[in-house]
């Protein structure tokens, strides 16, 4: 060993030990995935050896000292069967086995606990629904269906967990979703993946899974005050929704309690499912999103909104069961325009234009 | 018996042809003005080597980086402009014409039996079109670069970055109507300018590549062209195609973009394939196995090529139910390609096989395009692209299809054609030794690659965590060894253009029209137009044509 | 598919360079050969250009398909009598195109000139409608990233001439902000379009010109004939555009 460099030994020692081939398994859905890679590269090694030995065992039997004259063969049509639907099968049994576990990933559970991950360049922001916020990094518990719900503020950014195998673009302009169960505690990496300028290599985190007891431990002891649904109801009195959003008989917007979830009949025929995409399509384009029985006057909030506070609205309708707290926020404020006509469910047809700051939003 | 079918003119008396197209007219202008396809096609040669070295160096500069995992070479803005400018002038100024315009545009009108290609003055502008491109791309580098990646992912492009976005997207735009006019040119040549005799099934396999090749760069870049023109006006205007603010959709730039980049793939690999199915053919003396299968394969190729571009985007969000069937297309467009390893693989049998150079490229492409091949599948399945995408292992993946598969294809047609293109052969031994050498510092650079974007190192990360150096050592100790590969061939390529052995017409006694002029052969290729009377890779053919030379020599 | 021509070769004694008309380039065997590659060429050309103009046509209709309101009242927006006053002038122009690839046929070089500068003066018209519907554009604020205004969307009442027309209910502000949309797709559209016309009508000039030398009357039609080929698609990409932008609104509400 005196002939090996000292460092190059640190080197080699510090490879063999480490070494490793592929992420630990952390998730339930990785073991699942690691059985599709493996038999992918059992396949890849059993046609790569089939092929080398083939081009080698020719190259021997028939070069040209040994073989000096050729033999002209046009073709076999049953070779070329063979070759093609051996492949053929093998391919398709990969993208059968491939689509169940995409679909699988890619359809969060019902009862998922739903975090939701805002990218901007070039930070990741986790916020749990009660009200803890994460930068960089994001805890989860062991055995619990977790959501992540992802938009991005502003570029293409990527989120990427290699030990849960799960990974999913975050787009501006739209939710996305993935759905993990983490099986192992431990810390993890977490990667953006998708370039998204300067510091995209430094989008980077930890991803700690704790186990039950520890992670509500965690949530108690980092709580910063409001969840995400209390921040949502402050915005929504804020912002003045409770002035047709409140479930009186005769209010000019549909009632909000127990909406998420729901299929709604839309003005101009079909039908919606009430989920996160369409309650926060629902706020930054309402004119395209109106429910049937009603008048297309919701301004658009676009640009007055972040998508955190998206966000916080979202969680405060999906967890709106009744219209009792909406009730009492309308007392204290004084919302409705002195003179203006009792408010009908369905307004006259000509309604005026609807400028930013028209009825219903706080007099300054 | 010996083991090479080389068969040359005796040294001592054999000359050069005095007439050939290279001494046909002299001065710059004779080069500059030129209609002969042949000269266009040396043009491209030095041009598209120039640009080969330059994106090299910047492959150089990439792995250097990531021999360490902090970003402690250049700054992260830096490196975001070197691997973007390593891909742009790679695939659009390199990968994209290296075979059709420099081998494609010497030898297809002599293959079909024509003496040029239908349009020369559209050949022509072609060349200037791509020196145009290019010297936008080197004009956009000393300007300071690009840094949106070659994929141009917007918003990223059009709203975020300061850069040379603009120019960047002039130039491939420029260089997308060299591509454009050289694919129209082949599809007509082919059609029309066939000799008295050649039927589409006596044409050689390279013709067929690249057709084939040919069809997707005339139907797919003009796409990318209009992309490049919905980017700069969103980028200049604001027009708002791909702002989600003003309900646009970023995701529309994703669709449009990979309509084309991914038949691009397919227009950068065919003709590749072509070269392979000559170079297997001469040097086993055997007819290709299962011609038909090789040439609807390579239609089927391009055909299915235009309907897979969604698996590039399996997890931006798109519909789950679209991923079924974009995942099972590119299921489908995978087996040709098997079809053709398997093809060429029992052509060798019961052949008569000897190891030169440009077959020792070709059973490298072989197996390297296997590997590559099959790693595609593993993204072409939804659930483990889920994992794999957007790390090194698509790096890994591309690189053994394009460099592994497509530059070695490249280097063998260049040797294969180098007698007929010059006159003068090659060194052998040095050229085996540089083949070898490319092989071995490809696998170490690139086969690391595969494991460290399993274990979930993401792509186009100057700084990485500890763990991943290991193998990132390798891969830029691997490509030292790739970099002194490529070098080699320059240095003994130049040596042999004055110390080469003369060739003669056809020193590896392979069947096709080009091997039956001069080498090199005249301005209008033939004295008079052949006609053909034979199959492609008639091999009894050439023997008794060949008996009947030496016997009629004095 | 056996399209090569026939051509059997005499034997190789013959005389080398057999006579061939002076336009004959010497890669051809002959002049039809030559005529039907390159004819076959032009139209290779047109499906490049078709699949050119697909992205921007595929990128209108999932555009309107998502944002119908929009593109119904940014289409009210347009003039359909100038619309219909350029489809006009197009057809005609195509016809005089025609006339002019037949009178190169039939060698009447006087015949061909005439038709050549009416297709360039309707060109020319076109353009000239074209620009006073896009100075119109300027003029109320609908171009794109230069002062957009969302007036005429949010408040129909204030454009009086449209407003008689169409009645059109005023969007809200969310759907106003992409009748953007359509003006950008509406200005790449036509002007991709125009751009092609600009083409066309350079190559016009040059060809007037050389009609008048009598360059094409004496045989060699086919550059007459190609260009002939490319004027009518750029008719016909019109031919697409005018209904999809100007037609397909007219009786909708936004």
């Amino acid at each position: 060993m005196s002939h090996i460099s000292p460092i190059l030994w640190q080197f080699l020692i510090k490879w063999l030990t480490n070494f490793q081939l592929y992420p630990p398994e952390a998730s339930k859905i990785a073991p699942q995935m690691d059985a599709l890679y493996f038999f992918m590269v059992l396949v890849s090694l059993v046609g790569l050896t089939i092929v080398i030995l083939l081009i080698t065992s020719f190259s021997i039997l028939y070069s040209r000292n040994r073989h000096p004259v050729a033999v002209q063969i046009e073709g076999s049509t049953l070779l070329e069967a063979t070759w093609t639907i051996i492949p053929l099968g093998l391919f398709l049994i990969m993208f059968v086995w491939g689509s169940l576990l995409y679909f699988r990933i890619y359809t969060p559970p019902a009862n998922a606990m739903n975090i939701y991950v805002v990218g901007k360049q070039w930070m990741w922001k986790a916020e749990h629904p009660g009200g803890q916020h994460e930068i960089n990094s994001l805890h989860v518990p062991t055995g619990r269906a977790v959501q992540l719900t992802l938009i991005s503020q502003d570029v293409f950014h990527s989120f990427s967990i290699p030990a849960f195998r799960v990974k999913r673009e975050a787009i501006p302009g739209r939710y996305t979703s993935v759905w993990f169960e983490a099986t192992t505690p431990g810390t993890y990496h977490l990667f953006c993946t998708q370039y998204c300028g300067t510091n995209h290599s430094a989008m980077i985190g930890d991803i700690v899974v704790l186990t039950p007891d520890d992670f509500k431990k965690w949530l108690d002891s980092s709580t910063s005050g409001m969840s995400l649904a209390q921040n949502g109801e402050r915005l929504f009195a804020s912002l003045s929704c409770n002035a047709c959003h409140n479930g009186r008989p005769d209010s000019r917007g549909p009632s909000l309690a127990n909406v998420y979830g729901s299929k709604l009949a839309l003005a101009g025929g079909g039908t919606a499912t009430a989920d996160e995409a369409y309650l926060r399509e629902s706020i930054l384009n309402p004119s395209q999103h109106v429910t049937e029985g009603y008048a297309p006057i919701m301004p658009t909030y676009q640009g007055q909104i972040s998508e955190d506070g998206v966000i916080s609205l979202v969680e405060y309708i999906k967890n709106l069961n009744s219209n009792y707290r909406v009730e009492q926020t309308l007392n204290t404020t004084d919302l409705l325009p002195e003179g203006a006509p009792s408010p009908g469910k369905a307004a006259p047809a000509a309604a005026p234009a609807a400028t930013p700051g028209g009825k219903g939003m706080v007099k300054p | 018996m010996s083991s090479t079918l080389v068969l040359l003119p005796d040294q001592a008396t054999a000359r050069i042809p005095k007439v050939n197209y290279l001494t046909k007219e002299n001065g710059i202008l004779s080069w500059l003005l030129t209609g002969d396809h042949k000269r266009i096609a040396m043009l491209y040669l030095v041009s598209i080597t120039f640009f080969f070295f330059i994106g090299g160096a910047l492959a150089g500069l990439i792995r250097l980086e990531l021999l360490t995992p902090q970003a402690d070479l250049m700054a992260n803005d830096t490196y975001n402009k070197v691997f973007s400018m390593h891909g742009i002038i790679m695939i659009f100024l390199f990968l994209v014409p290296s075979v059709p315009a420099t081998i494609g545009n010497f030898v297809i009108p002599i293959m079909v039996g024509a003496k040029d290609l239908a349009l020369p003055k559209i050949n022509l502008l072609s060349w200037y079109l791509y020196v145009a491109g290019g010297c936008l791309v080197l004009w956009t580098m000393m300007n300071g670069g690009v840094d949106t990646g070659w994929t141009f992912t917007t918003p990223l492009s059009t709203h975020y970055l300061n850069t040379n976005v603009l120019s960047t997207g002039i130039a491939v735009f420029i260089a997308g109507f060299s591509s454009i006019f050289t694919g129209l040119n082949f599809i007509v040549t082919i059609h029309k300018m066939r000799a008295p005799g050649m039927t589409w099934f006596r044409l050689p396999l390279f013709v067929w590549s690249n057709y084939a090749a040919s069809i997707l760069m005339v139907l797919g870049t003009p796409v990318l062209a209009i992309t490049l023109v919905l980017v700069a006006l969103e980028r200049t205007m604001g027009i708002g195609v791909f702002d989600p603010t003003k309900g646009g959709d970023p995701l529309l730039f994703q669709h449009l973009f990979w309509f084309y980049s991914h038949p691009a793939v397919y227009i950068m690999i065919l003709p590749g394939m072509g070269v392979i199915s000559e170079v297997i053919s001469t040097f086993s003396r055997k007819r290709v196995f299962g011609y038909t299968a090789v040439a609807f394969s390579s239609v089927a190729i391009a055909v299915f090529g235009f309907f897979v571009w969604e698996h590039h985007m399996f997890i931006m969000g798109v519909s789950n139910y679209s991923t079924l069937v974009f995942s099972l297309l590119t299921m489908l467009v995978a087996v040709p390609s098997a079809i053709k390893i398997f093809n060429w693989t029992f052509t060798l049998y019961k052949g008569s096989i000897t190891f030169e150079t440009p077959m020792l490229y070709a059973f490298g492409f072989m197996g390297l395009f296997t590997i590559g091949g099959l790693t595609g599948v593993f993204l072409g399945s939804t659930g483990t692209d889920i994992h794999l995408t957007e790390t090194y292992f698509i790096v890994a993946h591309f690189h053994f299809v394009m460099v592994g598969g497509m530059l070695m294809a490249f280097l063998s047609g260049i040797h294969f054609w180098w007698p007929k293109m010059t006159g003068r052969m090659y060194p052998e031994k040095i050229s085996q030794l540089a083949a070898l050498i490319t092989f071995i510092g490809f696998n170490l650079t690139f086969f690391p690659q595969f494991i460290l974007g399993t274990l979930g190192m993401p792509r186009r990360y100057a700084s990485y965590p500890p763990e991943f150096q290991i193998l990132n050592v390798f891969s830029t100790a691997g490509a030292t060894v790739l970099g002194v590969g490529y070098l080699l061939p320059i240095l003994y390529l130049t040596w042999s253009l004055k110390y080469g052995e003369i060739a003669g017409n056809n020193p590896w006694q392979a069947t096709g029209l080009e091997w039956q002029t001069q080498s090199p052969p005249l301005t209008e290729n033939f004295v008079e137009t052949p006609i053909m009377d034979h199959e492609a890779y008639d091999y009894e053919w050439l023997e008794k044509q060949m008996a009947k030379e030496v016997t009629s020599v004095g | 598919m056996s399209d090569s021509p026939a051509i059997i070769h005499d034997a190789p004694e013959a005389d080398a360079h057999r006579a061939h008309p002076a336009w004959q380039r010497h890669h051809f065997e002959t002049v039809e050969q030559q005529a039907d590659t390159t004819n076959f060429a032009m139209w290779l050309f047109l499906l490049t250009e078709i699949m050119f103009f697909g992205g921007l046509f595929t990128a209108y209709l999932i555009f309107r398909n998502w944002y119908y309101p929009a593109f119904v009242a940014g289409s009210h927006q347009l003039n359909i009598w100038w619309g219909t006053a350029n489809t006009g002038v197009l057809i005609v122009s195509s016809f005089t195109m025609a006339m002019g690839v037949w009178c190169a046929e039939t060698r009447k070089k006087n015949g061909l000139v005439l038709c050549l500068i009416l297709t360039f003066i309707l060109g020319l018209g076109f353009l000239g409608i074209k620009t006073i519907e896009y100075s119109e554009k300027i003029e109320k604020h609908h171009v794109p990233g230069f002062h957009y205004s969302l007036q005429s969307f949010l408040d129909p009442a204030s454009d009086p001439k449209i407003y008689k027309e169409y009645h059109d209910k005023p969007l809200g502000r969310d759907m106003a902000v992409h009748t953007e949309l359509y003006f950008s797709l509406y200005f790449a559209m036509t002007g991709m379009h125009a751009l092609h016309m600009i083409i066309g009508i350079a190559i016009l000039s040059v060809m007037i010109f050389r009609a008048r030398a009598g360059a094409y009357t004496t045989g060699h039609v086919t550059f007459v004939e190609n260009f002939g080929l490319y004027w009518h698609f750029v008719d016909i990409v019109w031919i697409f555009l005018f209904p999809l932008l100007y037609l397909i609104s007219r009786h909708a509400n936004p």
